[in-house]
């Protein structure tokens, strides 16, 4: 437990991607099996241990510390995991500390009665680190800023594996994986892919340059709307539906409205979208329905969701991704005409004859729902992972408002002594309302100047945050902008990203409000 | 009939200006320019300067000339540890209280009572000062920056190994700690030579006058350089310490791609250490640590306790719950930088 624990803090204070990296591969090749098998599990959001809640473990430190106490406490440090583990009244020559395996191997087959005794001999035997560990373990969520990829990552990093190899096999293993350690690690032969309701990694597109149009040939592609959901897999065999999210995640048990519309074998590549009278509605529309495991019978009636398909991987068993896009697209249509699944519908191919109806076709696409364009090469596969050349998204081009900085914080990491994290706002007659937030992504030069702006334009300081005179112009574009009740505007943008400083622009001269309000879609 | 003897919340008040001593005339640690202060120790907001007359001891009084020029009061008055002295019919004594160079428990005796006011306190080992001293009394007064029960400071060596082996393990990085420039700097660096490690330590600007007081006064703290025009080649593999302040502002980027470290009872609490852009926390702390409040709140035996600043309501929580009469004093003015 004491080298998982470790890793979990390193993790916390390791703010950049490959650090991250390097501190899990480290940890998967140190780390024998059973245990970075079960570490694994836990990073990736496989474990659950229901007999193991956040109110038993308030029980249990009730048991042994002050009520007061413990409420001053957890009001100051604000996370429950952390706070139990700092207060925890060490016990000297407690048990010796258990091994991770062993923790999860008892939790799973405990029985909620006898749970909190065992735990509490846990607590006993570990320190501050290692408590803070188990309960974050247990409660799940371990907010340490890895994702499931980027654990996969790691592992398929130990040998020569890729993240695509190691996703095509992992819906059929579980924890703690010793025949996935042993094929990448160990250089053995790779676990046999599942038959079952398995994902199959995506084929993904890489952004559209301008200048690459020039060097492609408009007859060798297909061209469709990029629409503006979350990518999704349906997999459906005799015995089981499930739906995933591009990363692979099983998303299925928020979505029953569309998996009780699968009845056939096979799997299919499309946008989850919500839509209404065959109206695509926006993206904050979907948000509602994401990131939550049930959903009710009202927020369907209201939120109603579709998948618009885009490709066919397999039909009945056949694996189709061999054949070129062009014939699965073939495929693909006559078996939506055979099945006509009410919440399926099919993502249409769009007629051009060269690139220039494709740029005027782009220029026009503002209808919500629409994030751009897709061009995918007529003979190509549909092979996994991001490959070069094939596909390419073409985003509509950006829209555009004028803002005045309100606020600066400083970034993370390398960035940590500059002001690189921003909140910006518009003009609700005098005042200025905050309409959204963007991190730099320009030049050194650029950033040390804007750095430099916001130390001399300080008005308030609030711990790492500073708030500025309004006095600098940020040209923000974004993909598109909706009504939210969340925000103090009103207004949510879409992937809003800081386009230019205009230092020659008053900050009287910005928009206004209802500016960006107009365009809503 | 005999007057009953004063009280002690008689002789000693909360002003404004801060703690006073009626009987004796003057204030412990005032946080505005008065006639005639004690001064427990060297930080900034205890030791003030525009007092009419300072009196604490020698060391302080150097500290506060090498931060605010010599003529920080009208008059000063060195008292070595241990003498006594009488004030308008108070017997004062100042007795080492741990926490930094020259830092001292004013000890006041009148009427028959006895009341020592611990100034800001620790009780773990501290190479760079003498060792906090439990002095039984009547009424105890006591800070609480870390009272909660979360705060247990770990063994300061343990830290300090911690923060060796990332600067042996980074030889083309330089490893940057956060650290109070009275204190703590010069406590990490004595705690640096302890385990072993010989080779320079390259210092911030502001660090160097206090390093070379605490020099003087016989603390060896080695091989000392300046960070600030070193350049970017030398300071790769470096040891680097730094005002907090200055490892998040454009100061840092002088440094070669830097781990940040930070060296503070605070980054007991991963939030507050993220917060802070902290990669590397140092839990290392000059006070006292919630056991080691109420271990010297029982050591001192008095049946009062006061507390000044901090999380006031948990100690006051926990001192009553073991018999003591504690009460929180309304003290303005301390802040919890130096921690
Ligand atoms: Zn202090
Ligand atoms: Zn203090």
């Amino acid at each position: 437990m004491n080298r998982f624990a470790a890793l979990l803090d390193a993790l916390v204070f390791t703010p950049s991607r490959n650090g991250k990296l390097r501190l899990l591969q480290a940890y998967f090749a140190e780390t024998p099996d059973p245990d970075r098998g079960w570490a694994l599990a836990a990073l990736t959001g496989t474990l659950s241990f229901p007999a193991a809640k956040p109110a038993m473990i308030r029980a249990l430190v009730a048991e042994r510390v002050d009520a007061e106490l413990f409420a001053w406490s957890y009001d100051f440090v604000g996370d429950l995991a952390e706070t139990v583990a700092l207060i925890w009244p060490a016990r000297p020559g407690a048990n010796a500390s258990p091994h991770l395996a062993a923790i999860v191997e008892r939790l799973g087959r405990t029985g909620r009665v006898e749970v909190p005794r065992l735990v509490e001999g846990w607590l006993d035997a570990l320190d501050a680190e290692g408590r803070w560990a188990l309960l974050k373990l247990m409660t799940g969520g371990l907010r340490v800023g890895v994702s499931a990829r980027l654990a996969k990552t790691a592992v398929a990093g130990l040998g020569a594996a890729t993240i695509e190899e190691v996703e095509e096999v992992w819906h059929g293993l579980t924890p703690p994986y010793g025949p996935l350690f042993a094929w990448v690690a160990g250089g053995g032969a790779p676990p046999p892919a599942d038959e079952g309701a398995r994902f199959r990694p995506l084929m993904l597109s890489h952004p559209l340059e301008e200048t690459d149009l020039a060097t492609l040939d408009a007859a060798e592609f297909a061209a469709e709307w990029k629409w503006d959901g979350i990518r999704v897999q349906i997999v459906a065999t005799g015995r089981e539906r499930r739906l995933f999210s591009r990363t692979g995640e099983d998303i299925g048990g928020a979505f029953p409205d569309i998996l009780g519309d699968v009845g056939f074998v096979g799997v299919l590549d499309g946008e989850l979208l919500v839509g209404r009278e065959g109206i695509v509605a926006p993206f904050n529309d979907l948000q509602q329905r994401l990131n939550r495991k049930t959903v009710t019978v009202r927020q369907m009636a209201s939120h109603p969701a579709f998948v618009r398909l885009y490709d066919l991987l397999l039909e009945g068993e056949e694996d189709l991704r061999g054949l070129p896009f062009d014939e699965r697209r073939r495929r693909l249509e006559a078996w939506h005409d055979a099945y006509r699944p009410a919440r399926l519908d099919l993502s249409p191919l769009i007629p051009f004859a060269g690139w220039a109806d494709l740029v005027a076709l782009r220029d026009g696409a503002r209808a919500s729902g629409i994030e751009g364009l897709m061009l995918k090469r007529r003979g190509s596969p549909y092979l996994a992972g991001r490959p070069r050349g094939h596909w390419f998204k073409w985003k509509r081009a950006p829209l555009a408002v004028d803002c005045v900085l309100m606020y600066a914080q400083r970034g993370h990491g390398k960035r940590s002594s500059f002001y690189s994290d921003y909140t910006f706002g518009l003009w609700a007659g005098d005042i200025l309302v905050p309409v959204g937030k963007a991190y730099f992504g320009f030049t050194d030069e650029e950033l040390a100047r804007l750095d430099r702006w916001v130390r001399n334009n300080t008005v308030r300081r609030y711990g790492p945050v500073r708030e500025v005179a309004p006095g600098l112009v940020l040209e923000i574009a974004f993909d598109g902008v909706q009504l939210s009740g969340r925000h103090k505007s009103g207004l949510a943008m879409r992937f809003p990203r800081i386009a230019r400083i205009r230092w020659d622009k008053p900050a009287v001269e910005a928009d206004r409000v209802e500016a960006l309000a107009a365009m809503v879609a | 009939m005999a007057a009953s003897p004063p009280r002690p919340e008689d002789w000693i008040t909360v002003r404004p200006e801060g703690l006073y001593c009626v009987p004796g005339g003057f204030f412990v640690d005032p946080v505005r320019p008065v006639d005639r202060a004690v001064v427990t120790h060297g930080h900034s907001d205890h030791a003030r300067s525009g007092h009419g007359c300072v009196l604490a001891t020698a060391e302080t009084l150097a500290i506060m000339a090498a931060r605010y020029g010599a003529g920080f009061a009208g008059a000063t008055q060195a008292l070595a540890y241990g003498t006594k002295i009488t004030l308008g019919g108070v017997r004062l004594r100042l007795v080492p209280a741990g926490h930094i160079l020259g830092s001292a428990q004013a000890v006041l005796e009148h009427a028959g009572t006895r009341i020592v006011i611990s100034g800001d306190y620790k009780r773990r080992r501290d190479p760079t000062c003498l060792p906090f001293q439990p002095v039984p009394c009547d009424v105890f007064v006591t800070e609480a920056t870390f009272a909660l029960p979360v705060f247990r400071h770990p063994d300061d060596r343990g830290e300090i190994v911690r923060l060796l082996d990332v600067h042996r393990r980074n030889p083309d990085r330089s490893v940057v700690v956060g650290v109070y420039a009275l204190g703590k700097c010069q406590r990490v660096i004595r705690l640096l030579r302890e385990v072993g490690h010989d080779g320079p330590v390259y210092l911030h600007g502001a660090l160097a006058a206090l390093c070379d007081l605490y020099a003087a006064h016989g603390i060896a703290l080695g091989p000392l350089l300046p960070a600030t025009d070193a350049g970017k080649a030398a300071l790769a593999g470096a040891l680097v310490l730094a005002p907090p302040a200055a490892v998040a502002d454009r100061w840092a980027r002088r440094l070669a791609d830097p781990i940040v470290a930070m060296a503070s009872g605070w980054m007991r609490v991963r939030q507050r250490a993220r917060q802070r852009g902290v990669e590397l926390p140092l839990v290392i702390s000059d006070h006292a640590d919630w056991d080691e409040l109420l271990r010297t709140i029982d050591e001192v035996g008095a049946p009062r306790v006061w507390v000044t600043h901090g999380r006031e309501e948990a100690l006051v929580h926990a001192a009553r719950a073991r018999g003591v009469d504690a009460r929180a004093l309304a003290v303005v003015g301390f802040d919890e930088e130096e921690s």
